[in-house]
């Protein structure tokens, strides 16, 4: 694959905002407190940015609200709605956009209000989909739950891979004050807790919160000028292959697993060469999907992978350093979290979870029911 | 048997038809293929020589997942079933205990309803008399 802008955009800013769920904002209240905090943070005002690519849950129309509340007039915005991967689109787009010199300074954006928002969980407008919703699945879980349950029928995954898994990120967000939930939290804790859609637990669901988050690009020679360290984007790719889940053609497998090559042949790396990996955990079945799409172990046999807390702090692999949307952040689309926890990483900013050297990191996107999967991998400047 | 039924309107057809208890599958005439959920076109191909076939009414247990409710609502379960005919569909699986369900077992369809919606529904094929 080639055609890329591989290393010639950066994110320059980031910041998260409201993430412990103080009522009284809407949404985008909080999406603008995380982008003037993110403009700021890239050392630019907000004059300078000519490109917004923003998401709200609820606002069909935000790629016109948010630059209106912002006070930005953007020659370039951005409004793919494919839920939680759609930042990991933004952030492509942007690279290549700001590589063809169509804009200068591209600012990605959300925020949500969802838990303490008035009517408690908010949902976005979606149409109900005639061929499901009769039966009442309770969605998002209850498609993550079929999947959970076709993969242990499959590959004799257990209850207590997932947990695992709920578990690593419980033990990453005690190292994270930014975190929701740092409790301690058993293996047993998990299998023990109040059953919601078997196979799935409460724990093994993630964290319903507010929260916003806001990233800032430029061009890589602009970057190095900037106070902050960049983060490179080495390569970009997203793939799509159903909205809804009954009509996956196999549940154990995402389309992650497409986009993922893709994304490291642009990157000119594989696997093996990723120091940190911020993965869409919002069940726990989604880290051990990912991980099997993401080329770390053979397709069926990421239960084992993360057994023995192998992805908790001290693992093989540090995977969501931040605590996931399990126990650090979930505020509807959590995808935006996974690029700021990536770049705070690569600039060595992580505090007491930094990961030693962290050089190379993949972040990722899941939108609506394992449907729109998106893998970013960026670097520090010696990986360009 | 009858004259084949051409598919013009998919989603308001289907829904007609549950209404008066029948479990109608699109078929490509000019292929055999099975199309579901139904559609103006064979997604893929766009294939527009549609027609409306019974559906068999068996399949089998691909996933399914017990939907936990707060008493006295009632848990119930969720599916995806592969029919006979090829296609995958959500569904209910009905008048069964759930702990005795397995991946792969065969079911049998019937035109039930969830909540006053007409619905295609599942039991578990040995209990069917």
């Amino acid at each position: 694959m080639t055609g890329f802008a591989r290393g010639r955009a950066a994110v320059v800013g980031a910041a998260t905002y409201g993430m412990d769920s103080k009522p009284g904002f809407s949404a985008i209240e909080l999406l603008a407190k995380a982008s003037f905090a993110a403009i700021a943070d890239a050392g630019l005002v907000p004059s300078q940015i000519d490109a917004v690519f923003s998401t709200l849950p609820e606002d069909p129309f935000s790629a016109m609200s948010v630059p209106e509340y912002l006070g930005i007039r953007p020659r370039l915005v951005e409004n793919s709605r494919t839920g939680g991967s759609a930042f990991q689109i933004y952030a492509m787009w942007a690279a290549l956009a700001l590589d063809a010199g169509l804009c200068d300074a591209v600012l990605i954006c959300y925020g949500s209000n969802q838990r303490s928002g008035a009517g408690g969980l908010v949902r976005s407008a979606s149409i109900p989909f005639p061929y499901e919703a009769p039966y009442k699945p309770r969605n998002p879980t209850t498609s993550y739950a079929l999947a959970a349950k076709r993969h242990m029928h499959q590959y004799g995954t257990t209850r207590e891979h997932l947990a695992e898994v709920a578990v690593a990120a419980r033990k990453w967000a005690q190292l994270n004050p930014d975190a929701n939930m740092r409790d301690p939290l058993s293996i047993d804790d998990v299998l023990n807790a109040r059953m919601v859609s078997d196979p799935l637990t409460v724990r093994d669901c993630c964290l319903v919160t507010d929260g916003a988050a806001a990233v800032v690009m430029t061009r890589a020679d602009r970057a190095r000028d900037l106070p902050n360290k960049p983060a490179f984007l080495l390569g970009a790719a997203d793939a799509t292959w159903h909205r809804n889940i009954s009509t996956s053609a196999d549940v154990t497998v995402t389309a992650a697993s497409e986009a993922a090559p893709r994304a490291y042949a642009q990157a000119g790396i594989g696997p093996a060469d990723i120091d940190v990996v911020e993965l869409y955990d919002a069940f726990t079945i989604n880290t051990i999907l990912f991980l099997e799409d993401f080329g770390f172990c053979a397709k069926g046999e990421g239960g084992p992978f993360v057994a023995d807390g192998a992805i908790a702090p001290g693992g093989r692999l540090p995977v969501n350093t931040n605590g996931g949307g399990l126990s650090c952040v979930h505020p509807g689309m959590y995808g935006l979290f996974t690029m700021v926890e990536a770049v705070t990483q690569l600039r060595g900013a992580a505090g007491d979870r930094q990961v030693e050297d962290a050089r190379i990191a993949l972040a990722h996107g899941n939108g609506g029911v394992l449907s729109s999967q998106a893998v970013t991998i960026w670097g520090t400047a010696d990986t360009v | 048997m009858s004259e084949p039924v051409r598919s013009i309107h998919p989603e308001a057809e289907f829904a007609r038809y549950l209404a008066d208890g029948r479990f109608m599958l699109q078929r490509v005439v000019s292929t055999g293929e099975t199309v579901f959920f139904p559609r103006v076109a064979q997604p893929g191909t766009g294939k527009d020589d549609l027609e409306w076939v019974e559906a068999a009414g068996t399949g089998t247990l691909y996933s399914f997942t017990v939907t936990r409710n707060k008493p006295p609502a009632a848990d119930y379960v969720i599916a995806l079933v592969d029919l006979a005919e090829g296609a995958r569909m959500m569904s209910r699986i009905v008048n069964c205990d759930p702990a005795t369900l397995w991946i792969g077992m065969p079911l049998r369809a019937h035109v039930g309803e969830v909540d006053g919606t007409p619905a295609v529904l599942f039991t578990p094929e040995k209990i069917q008399s």
